[in-house]
């Protein structure tokens, strides 16, 4: 059976979800053999190869955004889900408390600690192995069925150590109220945390640019006034997103569907920029036609790029 | 077959011991890639399934079923997480006659890693030059 030619308002139905006032249609994909009669949606590595294309609009070290061309909602959705569940990342686990002495709770910096995030270098980390959790009962000790874990050792377990004390800044001005100016290490930054490496980690982590260290590394963990010490030692593992969040590599990720703007009808002289200041610059664009040209219907000017129409 | 689900089907009362749990549902985030995570449910035939999958979710559940629904030879397809609180993940498959539901499956899986290597490879290469015009 020769496929029927599809009709314009069908290609619009496969190709746009309708986000209504009170509903949400065209939701599902119909791609999928049988659903047109005649038509083949036979999954062919050559086709998909073909028709598609990846475009990148920006790429930051914290920020990045592309086009994924020609690919299933459901697929594009694995890949967030992927980024944001299953992509194994290093954070702290445990935090042993020598001293502190801050106004910091030490169950609180430790939650704070835990979602610092932390890198390193890559081959390092993927060197490294995943430790099995250790799930403490209410008297602290480990239980008994978690002897499945294989404790600490220099494969599965990196040490970091936060040791600062806080004390009064010496040559000080009278009347000084500035507390930066008045103490020293008044704040304790995720900069303040020291790598230890163990064992062979000092191979997996070289100096001075490999070594496991926070992310971003003024993240405010406490403050302190003087005499207050806070002394730390702290056990990162590997973990991913779906266990904790804190394992997670991405504040976010998001994919969405593209909007449509259908013109109607021309818009001409004035209007039309009124019309392009409307929306978000590069939405729109405008196009300089003769008056002869704004006669005519089906000019060259009303062809659009599906989302956006010239004038 | 509804009569061949009737024969799995037992009254509440005298349905057999739940399974003692394995631990190996993932919930302490620990997934062993040599345990045996895909099990097929009772009442199965060669052209008609259902799958169950330890700790997996939408993520493989719906790329799976897309990849699935793709094969011509295959009747219908779907996935569903029967409780939220359980770390498992079923897929339905139905065939035609003349193939069977594990080819179906297996067929599904190499779909879906073809396609994720070409989206690698194209990811990657538009990536790298987005990168070096960055630069330039």
């Amino acid at each position: 059976m020769a496929p029927e030619p599809i009709s314009p308002e069908d290609a619009r139905r496969r190709k746009i979800v309708g986000v209504n006032a009170e509903t949400v249609t065209n939701v599902t994909s119909t791609d999928f053999p049988g659903h047109h009669p005649g038509e083949d949606h036979t999954w062919s590595l050559e086709k998909f190869t073909q028709n598609f294309s990846v475009q990148y609009h920006k790429n930051h070290p914290h920020d990045a955004v592309f086009s994924l061309i020609g690919l299933d909602a459901s697929i594009a959705n694995a890949f967030r889900r992927i980024l944001i569940a299953e992509i194994p990342t290093l954070a702290i686990e445990q935090v042993f408390v020598h001293n502190n002495t801050s106004i910091v709770h030490d169950e609180v910096l430790a939650a704070r600690l835990g979602l610092v995030p932390l890198t390193g270098k890559l081959e390092g980390l993927n060197w490294l192995k995943f430790r099995k959790k250790i799930i403490n009962d209410d008297t602290g000790d480990a239980r008994e069925d978690e002897k499945r874990d294989d404790g600490a050792t220099d494969t599965n377990t990196v040490v970091l150590k936060l040791q600062i004390e806080c004390k009064w800044a010496e040559g000080i001005r009278e009347g000084e109220t500035d507390p930066e100016k008045l103490y020293v290490n008044s704040n304790v930054y995720a900069r303040h945390m020291v790598f230890e490496p163990q064992g062979n980690q000092h191979k997996q982590f070289p100096e001075p640019d490999g070594i496991v260290r926070p992310v971003n590394p003024d993240i405010l963990l406490a403050k302190l006034r003087p005499g207050q010490v806070v002394d730390l030692e702290m056990f990162a593992i590997k973990g991913i997103g779906a266990d904790h969040a804190k394992f997670s590599p991405v504040a976010t990720a998001t994919y969405r569907l593209l909007p449509t703007i259908d013109i109607m009808s021309p818009i001409l002289g004035n209007d039309a920029g009124i019309f392009a200041r409307c929306f978000t610059k590069g939405v729109i664009g405008l196009e300089d036609i003769t008056e002869e040209e704004s006669g005519m219907v089906g000019g060259s000017w009303r062809e659009g790029r599906g989302r956006r129409r010239r004038l | 077959m509804p009569t061949a689900i009737a024969d799995e089907d037992y009254p509440m009362h005298n349905a057999p011991e739940a399974e003692a749990n394995t631990g190996i549902s993932g919930e302490d985030g620990f997934i062993d890639l040599n345990d045996q995570r895909i099990r097929v449910l009772p009442g199965a035939s060669e052209t008609a399934a259902s799958f169950e999958f330890e700790s997996e979710d939408h993520t493989l559940g719906n790329a799976l079923r897309y990849m699935i629904m793709k094969n011509p030879e295959v009747e219908l397809c779907g996935y569903s997480i029967p409780h939220p609180s359980e770390a498992k993940m079923n897929i339905r498959i139905q065939t035609y006659e003349g193939t069977t539901v594990y080819d179906a499956l297996e067929k599904g899986f190499d779909d879906l890693m073809g396609l994720c290597d070409v989206v690698t490879e194209k990811f990657t290469a538009t990536r790298d030059e987005f990168n070096s015009k960055q630069k330039a």
